[in-house]
């Protein structure tokens, strides 16, 4: 798979990163490189190899079903560019 | 298990101008589980709180923030799953689904794409009619709801509460199984039924707490046979899929608009954009939601923050064995144990509360009896009162009683309204009121007999009459009840009057 400037500019926009026009190609070019190792690691055969997902095997933590935590509206807003009334106040939004 | 059988129900065909269709319907139906906190959280579910007061750090997406789950949430996932007779995975995974809004504030939600923890179930959609329709279930996941925006307070901001935000959700979602409007409307009741019987979600559709998408295509009859039979989806048509709805009547309006507005884009040659459509009830119509340049590429992947769920088989066996009678099993038992009618009881199970309290005041006493106090006395006077029957001021062996006193002949039905509504008003023990206020029915032929012969001494003209017309006894029947204050036994002074006008 090899990315082009156009895919390299979607990829920018669906996570609301501006990149200049000047700049795709170069980008374009480091996720080929990037793309390039994962198909080397593709070549490996991990048939009936289970996935390896922590070094010490773990189990997930779980949590009791108890409120612990919250009525914080101040620290939560704190860094909002804008809040009022106790709400985030942002750019309209409307589909 | 008791098994009730069914008629499938005949799908319905719209008649386009050229020639008929038929309707295909899925859905996925999102669930809010009755939780303390939230998913991933210790944060408060609770409804109605101070905007952003219920809200961790982990919910509004703070740097380094970490999400650790809530155990009691995975169990309701499995007891809904046991609950659809589904397939319980004890592996299952959570992804990233990656998408800006700012009701999302951590650019993705966390949710369960590839490995979801409960796999394939089915469920009985009965109709009302005599007739079902069994809906497969695909798959449930859990997954985080998002926050709430509100669009209206202000001409340029929009206001962002994410009180809900991390609350969590199961994500039910069905084959494309559905082939009516009403089919739809009762299987998201179903659902909801199922749901409050376990105790898993309260169900509360105003509240957003069940709410579907609802996906429509329209095909020619027998093309879904040919699906069914093959499992070629290319046998259907494109779907659209209508967003968030939460009222089924407003689900039924927009399937039905929505599949004639495909008819009417297939009759002119045309072909459906597979598309997410909202529904306006004002106008009655759907539109588009999302233009395709901003389709969605929601880039899922495993989410590194959360190691796989491991769970252990011993403890879907122990959820499995604390599981209650559910609806299906409930209302054989009540058809096949209390020989009540399918309609009695449907309505006697419709929730969890009116099944107990039917079965309490049912238990060693007649089914039917029980029945017909319950719905129609019971219910009826609730709904007056527009009470439900967690408030019902009469208890089960309140009610057991007026029906022992009826059952042994103490009282007429009559005297048993009566009785009823004092112990609904004023409560106390029916035996004990039907003693203290003379309220027991003359059975002694003695004093009926007594009271008939000075009604037909009285009344010449009136037993002539009825000597003729014998239709005309029952006014002698009304004489006596009212002479004896509706408490002669009806029968006996029935026979009586037989006797004496023959």
């Amino acid at each position: 798979m090899s990315i082009d400037q156009s895919t390299a500019a979607k990829v920018a926009k669906l996570a609301r990163i501006k990149v200049e026009e000047d700049a795709l190609p170069a980008l374009a070019e480091e996720f080929n490189t990037i793309l390039g190792f994962i198909e080397q690691l593709n070549e490996v055969d991990v048939d009936g190899v289970e996935p390896m997902t922590s070094v010490t095997p773990q189990r997930l933590a779980r949590r009791a079903d108890v409120v612990t935590d919250g009525n914080q509206q101040e620290k939560v807003l704190t860094n909002a560019p804008d809040a009022r009334e106790g709400f985030f106040a942002v750019p309209k939004v409307v589909e | 298990m008791l098994d009730l059988t069914y008629e499938l129900p005949k799908p319905k065909v719209i008649a386009g101008a050229k020639h008929d269709w038929e309707l295909v319907i899925g859905m996925e139906v999102h669930a809010q589980v009755s939780s303390n906190a939230k998913l991933f959280s210790g944060a408060s579910t609770k409804f109605g709180a101070e905007p952003n007061s219920n809200v961790a750090f982990v919910d509004a997406a703070m740097p380094g923030m970490l999400p650790v789950i809530n155990e009691y949430c995975i169990e309701q996932a499995v007891r809904t799953g046991l609950g659809l007779k589904a397939e319980i995975n004890l592996t299952s995974a959570f992804d990233r689904k990656n998408y800006f809004y700012p009701d999302q504030p951590a650019g993705y939600q966390i949710s369960q794409l590839y490995h979801p923890i409960v796999g394939e179930g089915e469920v009985l959609v009965e109709l009302g009619d005599g007739t079902a329709r069994p809906v497969r279930v695909e798959r449930i996941h859990m997954e985080q709801d998002a926050g709430k925006s509100i669009h209206d307070m202000d001409p340029e901001m929009s206001f962002v509460d994410l009180n809900r935000a991390g609350v969590c959700l199961m994500e039910i979602v069905s084959r494309p199984d559905i082939r009516s409007p009403e089919e739809a409307a009762a299987y998201i009741l179903k659902l909801r039924q199922i749901m409050r019987y376990l105790g898993t979600c309260n169900g509360d559709m105003q509240n957003g707490n069940l709410r579907a998408d609802v996906n429509v295509s329209v095909c020619r009859p027998g093309a879904y046979e040919r699906y069914r039979e093959t499992g070629d989806f290319g046998h259907l048509g494109t779907r659209c899929e209508i967003k968030n709805m939460n009222s089924t009547r407003f689900i039924q309006q927009a399937i039905e608009v929505e599949a004639r507005r495909q008819i009417a884009i297939l009759e002119a040659g045309g072909e459906v954009d597979q598309e997410t459509r909202g529904f306006d009830p004002v106008k009655g119509e759907t539109r588009t939601q999302r233009s395709k340049e901003e389709a969605h590429d929601y880039r899922y992947f495993p989410d590194p923050d959360l190691l796989p769920l491991e769970i252990e088989q011993e403890w879907v066996d122990d959820i499995k064995a604390s599981l209650p009678e559910l609806p299906d099993d409930k209302k054989a038992r009540f058809i096949k144990d209390f020989g009540l009618t399918d309609y009695d009881a449907s309505v006697l199970t419709a929730d969890v509360e009116s099944a107990n309290y039917f079965d309490a005041v049912a238990e060693g006493r007649n089914g039917k009896l029980t029945a017909n106090w319950v719905i129609n006395e019971l219910f009826g006077r609730l709904k007056k009162d527009e009470c439900d029957i967690t408030q019902s001021p009469v208890s089960p062996a309140q009610l057991g009683g007026v029906i022992d006193l009826i059952a042994s002949d103490a009282i007429s039905g009559k005297i048993a309204k009566d009785l009823f509504e004092i112990v609904y008003t004023e409560g106390g023990d029916p035996a004990e009121i039907v003693e203290a206020r003379g309220m027991k029915q003359v059975t002694d032929t003695g004093a009926i007999e007594a009271a008939l012969d000075e009604i037909i001494a009285a009344n010449p003209a009136q037993v002539e009459k009825a000597k003729v017309n014998p239709k005309l006894a029952g006014w002698f029947v009304g004489q006596v009840m009212k002479a004896t204050g509706g408490k002669a036994n009806p029968k006996a002074v029935n026979e009586l009057i037989a006797k004496k006008l023959s």
